[in-house]
C-alpha cells in the first residue's frame, strides 16, 4: 500500500485505521472478541446454558471441523482449495468402520490412510504438474472417491460395519465432563500445522506460491513439489478427521462428513485466510470454526430451524469476507 | 496505421480464415458432437431397443441440469463462478410450485414470469455483492449457497407444491415426430432466445472482454462493474428457468439443492469454457451434460455398477482438463 493512501487513512480515519490495523495484523483478536461476545450472547439468552460440560460440548464438535478446516486453510494459502476433503474423510471413515471385525483396527487405519494419501497424490499430481484448477482436481477426486468408497460399500454389505470403540472413545467421550477425550488427537494435529505453517521453510513457501507465484518461481521453488506434498498432507489430515466425525456420530457412512464440506472453507473465510492465496493461517481458522459451531448450537437451541441457521451463516460468511477485504485493501 | 497494410494481403483469403477461425472457436462443441454422435450408435448397439422412448427419457432428465450449466456458463465467461446455482434452483422451483399449487392454469403464467423476475433479482444480488465488498466470487457465492438455500427452506420445509399443467405438457412427449423430444426443443429455444442476441450485442462482447482481461476491458471503456453484475443476473434468470424445469418435469418442488452447483461446473469446464474467463459457449456444456448422462445410461445397459458411473464421471472430467491443459502448456512452450 502506498504511503499517501496510509497517510490519507490516518488522517481522516484515525480510531478505524487502528482498529483496522489489529485486523490486519492479528485478526485472531478479533475474532477472540466475536467468539466471547457470541458465549456472553448464548448466557443472555438461556441463562445457564454456559458451563464447563457446554463450552467442552462446543470444543468436541469444534475439533473434527477445525481439522478439515486446517486442509482448506493450508491449500487455500497457496490460492487453491480441497474440495475433495468431505469424500476422503467420509471413505477413511467408512473403510475403517469395514474393516474393523475383519481384519482388525490397525490394518484398517493403515488401509484408510494410505487411500486417503494416493487420493491427495493424484490431487498433487494433477494441480501441480498438469496445472489442472484446484477447484476441477478435487471436485473431480470428490466423485471418485464417492464412487469408489460405494463400490466398497457393495462389496462389504455382508461382513457389516461397526464404528470402532477405540474412534467413539476418541470422538465422543470426556474426561470428567469437561474435557473432550478429541483433544488427544487435536492438540498434536493442530501444534504440528501451525509449527508447520509458521516455523519451518515449507510453510514458507506455501505462503510464497500462494502470494506471487511468479516471484516464487523466479526464486526457484519448485512449486510442483511442494502442491504434491501440501495435497497429500491435506488428504491425510481430512482422513484424521474423518475417523473422528464417525466416532462423534457413531456412523459410518460414505455420505457422513459431505455437509461439513462447505462449513470448512467457512471457518477459514471467516478465520482470515484468503481464498487468493498468501494470507492467513491457522489461529484464526480454530476460532472460525468454534464460532460457527457455538453459532449453530445457539440457533438450535432457540429452536431456529435449520433455514434460518443457513441464512445467517452465509450472510455471516460475506460480512466477514468483506470486513477482511476493506482492511487488507485486496482487489 | 499498419493495418491497412497489413488487410490487403489478407482480403483475399479473407473467408478462409474467418471459415477457419469460425471452426476452432466452436471446434470444441463440434467434437463432442462428434463424441456424442459415436456415443449414441454405441448406445443403440449394445442396446438395440434404446430408441425415441430413450431418447425422450434422455432429453427430460437432462433438462435441469442442462440449464444449470448454461447458467453457471455465463458467469464463467466473465471470468466468475457462483457456486450458489442450485440453491438458486431450488428457491425459484419451490416458489413457483407453492404459487401454483391449486390455482388456476392462467394464474401460472403470472407465476413463471414472477419466478423468472425473481431469478434475475436473486442473481442482482449475488452480483452486486461481488462487485460492491470485492470479496472473490467463490466465497461470495459460497457463502449465498447457504442464504439461498435457507431461503428454499423458509418457503416449504418439505417437498410439495404443484405445477400447471401447460407447464408439465412443455417438457413432456414428443413434437412433430417421436424422435424430437419436446424437452430439448424447448430449452434450446430459450437458450437461444436469451443467449444469441445479448451475444451478438455489445453487452454479450463486454461479457467476453472482462473475461479475458478486466484491466484492458476497463481502459476501452467497458464498466467492468456493471457488467458482472449483468453477468450474474443472466446467471440467475438462467438458474430460475432451470428451477422451473426441476417444477416442470416432476410436477413438485424441493427445497433442497440437488448436485446441480458443483456438476454445472464440471459441465461447464468440459463443454470447453475456461474458467479463467473469455472463452466458449453456452451450447458446448449443454452437450457435455448430454454426453456424460448418456454415459450413465451406457453403462447401466452394459449393468455396470451405477457408482463406478460416478467413479468414471469424475474420472473423464479430471482427464479432459489434464489434457486440455497438457495441450495448453505444449502451445505456451511453442
Amino acid at each position: 500500500m502506498s504511503v499517501a493512501d496510509t497517510a490519507d487513512t490516518r488522517r481522516n480515519w484515525l480510531r478505524p485505521s487502528a482498529w483496522a490495523n489489529v485486523f490486519r495484523e492479528r485478526p485472531i483478536i478479533p475474532l477472540l472478541v466475536i467468539l466471547v461476545l457470541l458465549v456472553i450472547l448464548s448466557e443472555l439468552i438461556r441463562p445457564g446454558i454456559v458451563s464447563p460440560n457446554w463450552a467442552a460440548v462446543m470444543v468436541r464438535a469444534a475439533i473434527p471441523l477445525a481439522i478439515l478446516a486446517a486442509c482448506q486453510t493450508m491449500t487455500m494459502l497457496t490460492g487453491g482449495i480441497d474440495l475433495s476433503v468431505a469424500a476422503i474423510a467420509s471413505m477413511s471413515g467408512f473403510v475403517v468402520a469395514t474393516l474393523v471385525n475383519g481384519p482388525g483396527l490397525w490394518v484398517g487405519i493403515a488401509v484408510a490412510l494410505a487411500a486417503a494419501a494416493v487420493a491427495g497424490l493424484i490431487n498433487g499430481i494433477g494441480v501441480g504438474v498438469f496445472r489442472v484448477h484446484p477447484l476441477i482436481m478435487t471436485l473431480g477426486m470428490s466423485l471418485v472417491v464417492l464412487g469408489l468408497s460405494n463400490v466398497w460399500q457393495l462389496e462389504m454389505v455382508q461382513t457389516g460395519a461397526g464404528v470402532p470403540d477405540l474412534f467413539r472413545r476418541l470422538g465422543a467421550s470426556m474426561i470428567g465432563g469437561v474435557v473432550p477425550l478429541s483433544l488427544v488427537v487435536f492438540v498434536p494435529v493442530a501444534a504440528w500445522v501451525l509449527v508447520t505453517l509458521n516455523r519451518t521453510g515449507y510453510g514458507r513457501l506455501l505462503y510464497a506460491i500462494g502470494d506471487n507465484p511468479v516471484a516464487s518461481r523466479l526464486a526457484g521453488v519448485k512449486a510442483w513439489q511442494v502442491l504434491i506434498v501440501l495435497y497429500v498432507i491435506s488428504a491425510v489430515l481430512a482422513g484424521i478427521a474423518g475417523f473422528l466425525y464417525s466416532g462423534l456420530t457413531n456412523v459410518a457412512s460414505v455420505t457422513l462428513v459431505d455437509s461439513a464440506l462447505l462449513p470448512s472453507v467457512a471457518a477459514a473465510v471467516i478465520g482470515g485466510t484468503s481464498i487468493l492465496g498468501g494470507r492467513g493461517g491457522y489461529g484464526g481458522t480454530i476460532i472460525g470454526a468454534l464460532i460457527l459451531t457455538v453459532i449453530s448450537s445457539l440457533l438450535s437451541s432457540l429452536g431456529y430451524p435449520e433455514a434460518v441457521r443457513q441464512i445467517l451463516f452465509g450472510s455471516m460468511i460475506v460480512f466477514v469476507a468483506a470486513a477482511y477485504a476493506r482492511v487488507t485493501n485486496e482487489t | 496505421m499498419s493495418a491497412a497494410v497489413t488487410t490487403r494481403p489478407e482480403a483475399a483469403s479473407g473467408w478462409a480464415t474467418a471459415l477457419g477461425s469460425a471452426l476452432r472457436r466452436s471446434g470444441w462443441t463440434l467434437s463432442l458432437l462428434g463424441i456424442l454422435a459415436v456415443l449414441l450408435v454405441i448406445t443403440k448397439t449394445i442396446q438395440p431397443t434404446f430408441g425415441a422412448a430413450g431418447i425422450q427419457g434422455l432429453a427430460i432428465s437432462v433438462m435441469p441440469l442442462a440449464l444449470a450449466s448454461v447458467a453457471q456458463a455465463v458467469v464463467v465467461i466473465a471470468r466468475g463462478i457462483d457456486l450458489s446455482v442450485g440453491s438458486m434452483m431450488a428457491l425459484t422451483s419451490v416458489v413457483s410450485a407453492a404459487l401454483m399449487e391449486g390455482r388456476s392454469e392462467g394464474f401460472a403464467v403470472w407465476v413463471v414470469i414472477g419466478t423468472l423476475v425473481l431469478g434475475l433479482a436473486l442473481g442482482a444480488v449475488n452480483g452486486a455483492l461481488v462487485v460492491g465488498t470485492r470479496v472473490p466470487d467463490i466465497v461470495v457465492t459460497l457463502a449465498m449457497l447457504f442464504v439461498w438455500a435457507g431461503c428454499a427452506l423458509l418457503v416449504m420445509e418439505t417437498p410439495g407444491g404443484a405445477s400447471a399443467q401447460w407447464l408439465r405438457g412443455l417438457t413432456s412427449g414428443p413434437l412433430v415426430s417421436t424422435w424430437v423430444p419436446k424437452a430439448a426443443v424447448v430449452m434450446l429455444l430459450i437458450v437461444a432466445v436469451v443467449w444469441i442476441p445479448i451475444r451478438r450485442s455489445r453487452l454479450g462482447l463486454s461479457l467476453y472482454a472482462i473475461g479475458s482481461d478486466p484491466l484492458a476491458a476497463f481502459r476501452s471503456g467497458v464498466s467492468v462493474g456493471r457488467t458482472k453484475i449483468f453477468a450474474y443476473m443472466l446467471t440467475g434468470l438462467f438458474s430460475a428457468v432451470a428451477g422451473l424445469s426441476l417444477t416442470a418435469t416432476t410436477g413438485i418442488a424441493t427445497p433442497v439443492p440437488g448436485p446441480y452447483t458443483l456438476m454445472s461446473v464440471a459441465a461447464v469446464v468440459l463443454g470447453g469454457v475456461a474458467l479463467s474467463g473469455g472463452k466458449g459457449g453456452v451450447f458446448g456444456p449443454i452437450v457435455a451434460v448430454v454426453i456424460l448422462s448418456l454415459l450413465r445410461t451406457m453403462m447401466t445397459f452394459l449393468n455396470v455398477n451405477t457408482n463406478l458411473a460416478t467413479v468414471v464421471q469424475g474420472a473423464i472430467l479430471v482427464g479432459v482438463v489434464m489434457v486440455g491443459s497438457l495441450i495448453q502448456l505444449r502451445r505456451s512452450r511453442r
